[in-house]
């Protein structure tokens, strides 16, 4: 039966009228209209759907909507703050990392991710990080490269 | 062209889809300015325009005599805003940035005034499709001279105003300006108050490449910022009022046959809407979740019919070849017999090719809504008119009535030329009464959509004691005839293609049948090379006239370092390379196989590639370096399996595509040749990876690996 389920997103308080098996995705999607997080695969093989669940990258195809209650989510919509992108999502900009662009926030939001633990890490840390994003278009160079631009710059910013 | 070796030119490239009919301008002048506003507005008719279809610049397609017809148009408003239309659709290759430059290179206006308006049967002119490397070759020189035509109306209407000559005028940066006098009119105060339309003549003089000041330049991605921050809206992230969400109840395996039907539990359901038509059965509701349920609540049997499998497709392929019944699927010159014979080695060998799939990360999508008998799709297409053509058919529409859009799309590597979602999407929009989106699954993706087809080929050569080819025979079962001719200079050849029975749906690819053809000339090459004991670019340049070929195999040594000293057990290098769709392209690859494991790693890779004037060269090099990558794929581990008419890894845990990890070093050498014509990029740059990756195992391990891909099982030591 489908209930109301509530979801702290982007720092926002939402209610969902939703079966609570019902995949994050679509709750964000085709209930809330935040579709920058995209429908891939449903089976947690490509990361276009990746979102930050309590800080942490997460496929949000693979998440029940009831278990995203308890934690605030972060899509692409919320990181842009006054008109100020996000440092990774500049240096994806900057480095022109995308072709299609279908898998970019996933990839960006997987970038945070992994630099919010590891803020300098190697090509290879970012390869490996990264595994779990697909790519179609192949533009894995130029992403590798964003992302080691960001991690100078958060340092930068963060001095 | 080059008459240096033999064109061969058997068909128009039968997966490439056959031409529509051809459609006529229906938007009449004064609808134009009341949709756009006034201003100027300048069309282009194309001689032959349908020369977009073409696979080989020397015919028409078909052989036939092309009417002219409009092709691209542009705008320019009161508030000297350029608008410029075209059907060709933005699928990753970053068209839209590209033709916005030569738009505003020629029409002598920054960059960022310029708006492209793409691939909607509504609003922009007839295209063909977004295919075949054409875009650059054809659509780029159109909307030039529209841009050219439009800045003589610019010269014409300033001239008019100042009581002046034209000639001696000036235009740059959005203004006319006479510099005799000093006085300047920007482009907005000309098209005030205007409704000005021209069509072009056949032939406008345009800014030779040398003099470009906007095109040839690494402008970024036109609206990049709204991919980075997920605002841009693909297909599946469409929605209109009252939508509904369709599902499609597939059939267990191709070809089946609906025998019996009960809906009943489903159309119990709630806010449910259940279709049939014929072998058609899906359904609409509110949400994704209940249009899923709804179809596993349906009761349906199904006749099937036996089929083949993937284990035995090769010899399947072999034993269904249907004799070549015309002159166009083979081309003799010489006689191979008397080649083979006066050879001083000779050799043979089979090569096969898997099915792989395209995988798009953004699968199949459309959105169809119905309103007073007209009908709009949003679809991700490469052929926004075909799909609007078959929309028109199977719906007793008139074209007028059907409107398709195509937003930038989350790509389609050559496999989204059918409007299979689009169809589903308006049938079941039809019966709901409502607008309805259907997104396929990847499931259905790799299922339902249709693959780069398989094939087998066969080469016979042979070559005299100084290593100079002397006969080269070269057979095609199904894969497809694209860059089946040898860029080699043979005196003797024989080049033949063959229809098979196909066991699965196939169609256009990147690159379509060359990769797999360049796989074969070029790992049997480099076979030749080793019987001959030369290095095998040696051999190669030895055997090879074509200067713009010899020219990249050049620049990829060169920047490579070829020839290269093995410095490490287990290291080889290969090197492929040929032309194809107006582009050039010669790859280096070094490898390191693994004694012990046999584990393969690709460790890097050097294309060099030219395809006439450069329009964007960071956009190019993102195609180049991601074609390679791509490549990669079928060369390695890429195959769909198949049984009985059922895909056995019809999921990406199944069916390996690329990852961060199988990524080499990869540089990109761009030849820039400002005194040819620009080329496409998005195919070419594809087709010597998997040869040069080949021959590059065969110099590490002495393993001559002929069958794509090469590796299905992955790379032994790395399980992931």
């Amino acid at each position: 039966m489908a209930k109301p389920i509530g979801l702290e997103i982007n720092g926002k308080r939402y209610t969902v009228q939703c079966e609570p098996d019902t995949p994050l995705l679509s709750a964000l999607r085709d209930e809330l209209g935040l579709t920058g997080a995209k429908y891939g695969c449903g089976e947690g093989q490509c990361g276009a759907c990746t979102v930050l669940l309590g800080g942490a990258p997460r496929r949000s195809c693979q998440i029940p909507v009831s278990a995203a209650a308890a934690k605030p989510i972060t899509t692409i919509e919320g990181l842009e703050k006054d008109g100020q992108l996000h440092p990774v999502q500049q240096a994806f900009l900057d480095a022109g990392a995308f072709q299609c662009a279908y898998c970019t926030s996933g990839m960006i939001l997987s970038s945070i991710g992994l630099l919010s633990t590891n803020p300098n890490p190697s090509a290879a840390e970012i390869a490996q990080s990264l595994q779990g994003n697909l790519c179609r278009c192949g533009t894995h160079p130029r992403i590798i490269e964003a992302v080691q631009h960001a991690a100078a710059a958060m340092k930068e910013r963060g001095r | 062209m080059s008459s240096q070796f033999v064109r061969f030119d058997p068909e128009p490239e039968r997966y490439e889809f056959s031409a529509g009919p051809i459609h006529n301008f229906e938007l009449a002048r004064r609808d134009f300015f009341k949709l756009f506003g006034a201003g100027i507005a300048v069309f282009a008719v194309a001689k032959g325009s349908l020369a977009g279809q073409e696979t080989a610049p020397t015919r028409g397609f078909h052989g036939e005599e092309l009417p002219a017809e409009i092709t691209a148009w542009l705008h320019i408003g009161e508030d000297g805003k350029v608008t410029a239309f075209t059907g060709k659709v933005e699928i990753g290759q970053n068209i839209r940035t590209s033709l916005a430059q030569t738009v505003a290179d020629e029409l002598r206006v920054p960059f960022e005034s310029v708006t492209m308006v793409t691939a909607d049967t509504a609003l922009t002119p007839f295209d063909f499709g977004t295919v075949g490397s054409r875009s650059m070759p054809t659509m780029s020189p159109q909307l030039r001279r529209v841009s050219a035509a439009a800045r003589d109306l610019l010269v014409a209407a300033a001239a008019k105003e100042w009581n002046v000559s034209p000639e001696g005028l000036t235009a740059a940066d959005g203004k006319i300006t006479n510099p005799a006098t000093g006085r300047s009119l920007r482009y907005a105060e000309l098209a005030q108050g205007k409704t000005l339309a021209q069509n072009l003549p056949a032939e406008d003089p345009v800014t030779p490449a040398d003099q470009w000041t906007v095109a040839g330049k690494p402008i970024p991605k036109k609206d990049g910022r709204n991919f980075v921050t997920g605002k841009h809206q693909y297909t599946p992230d469409l929605r209109r009022p009252g939508m509904m969400y369709g599902k499609v109840l597939r059939p267990p395996s191709f070809g089946a046959t609906l025998t019996s039907y009960d809906a009943k539990a489903a159309q119990t359901m709630s806010g449910v809407v259940v279709v049939r038509d014929g072998d058609f059965v899906g359904a609409a509701a509110g949400n994704e979740q209940e249009a899923s349920k709804a179809i596993s609540a349906i009761h349906a049997e199904w006749k099937e019919v036996p089929q083949t499998s993937s284990k035995q497709l090769f010899s399947y392929l072999k034993k269904n070849a249907k004799a070549s019944d015309d002159n166009r699927s083979r081309r003799t010159k010489g006689s191979v017999q008397e080649g083979l014979s006066a050879a001083a080695r000779r050799l043979e060998a089979t090569y096969t090719v898997a099915f792989i799939a395209h995988a798009p990360l953004e699968p199949r999508a459309a959105l169809a809504e119905w309103s007073d008998g007209k009908l709009t799709v949003w679809t991700g297409s490469q052929r926004p008119f075909a799909v609007r053509d078959e929309l028109a058919s199977v719906f007793h529409l008139s074209e007028n009535n059907v409107r398709v859009i195509v937003p930038d799309t989350g790509a389609a590597y050559g496999g989204k030329h059918t409007g299979d979602a689009a169809l589903e999407a308006a049938r079941l929009a039809r019966a709901a009464g409502h607008p309805v989106k259907v997104v396929w699954t990847r499931e259905e993706e790799f299922t339902w959509a249709y693959f780069r087809p398989a094939g087998v080929i066969e080469i016979k050569s042979g070559i005299d004691a100084d290593g100079r080819l002397t006969a080269w025979e070269f057979h095609n079962y199904n894969s497809g005839t694209s860059a089946m001719e040898t860029p080699y200079v043979v005196a003797n050849q024989h080049i033949e293609f063959h229809k098979t029975q196909c066991p699965l749906r196939s169609g256009s690819y990147r690159g379509l049948a060359a990769t797999g053809n360049f796989f074969a000339r070029e790992s049997h090459m480099d076979e030749l090379a080793r019987a001959a004991l030369m290095d095998s670019l040696e051999f190669r340049l030895k055997n090879l006239a074509e200067p713009r070929l010899r020219a990249v195999y050049e620049a990829a040594a060169k920047s490579f370092g070829w020839p290269r000293k093995k410095t490490q057990e287990g290291q080889g290098f290969g090197i492929a390379g040929g032309l194809e769709k107006g582009g050039y392209v010669a790859t280096c690859a070094e490898v390191a196989v693994d004694r012990s494991t046999k584990a393969v790693r690709v460790v890097r890779m050097t294309t060099a590639f030219e395809c006439g004037a450069i329009v964007n060269p960071d956009g190019l090099r993102n195609q180049v370096i991601g074609a390679n990558i791509q490549g990669l794929g079928g060369a390695l581990f890429e195959a769909i399996a198949f049984e009985n008419g059922r895909i056995v890894n019809p999921h990406f845990s199944s069916y390996r595509v690329p990852r961060f990890r199988d990524v080499p070093e990869i540089e990109a050498v761009l030849v820039d040749r400002k005194d040819l014509p620009s080329a496409g990029a998005g195919e070419t740059p594809i087709m010597g990876v998997a040869p040069a990756v080949g021959n590059a195992i065969f110099d590490a391990s002495a393993t001559r690996l002929r069958d794509l891909p090469m590796i299905p099982n992955g790379l032994p030591a790395e399980k992931t």
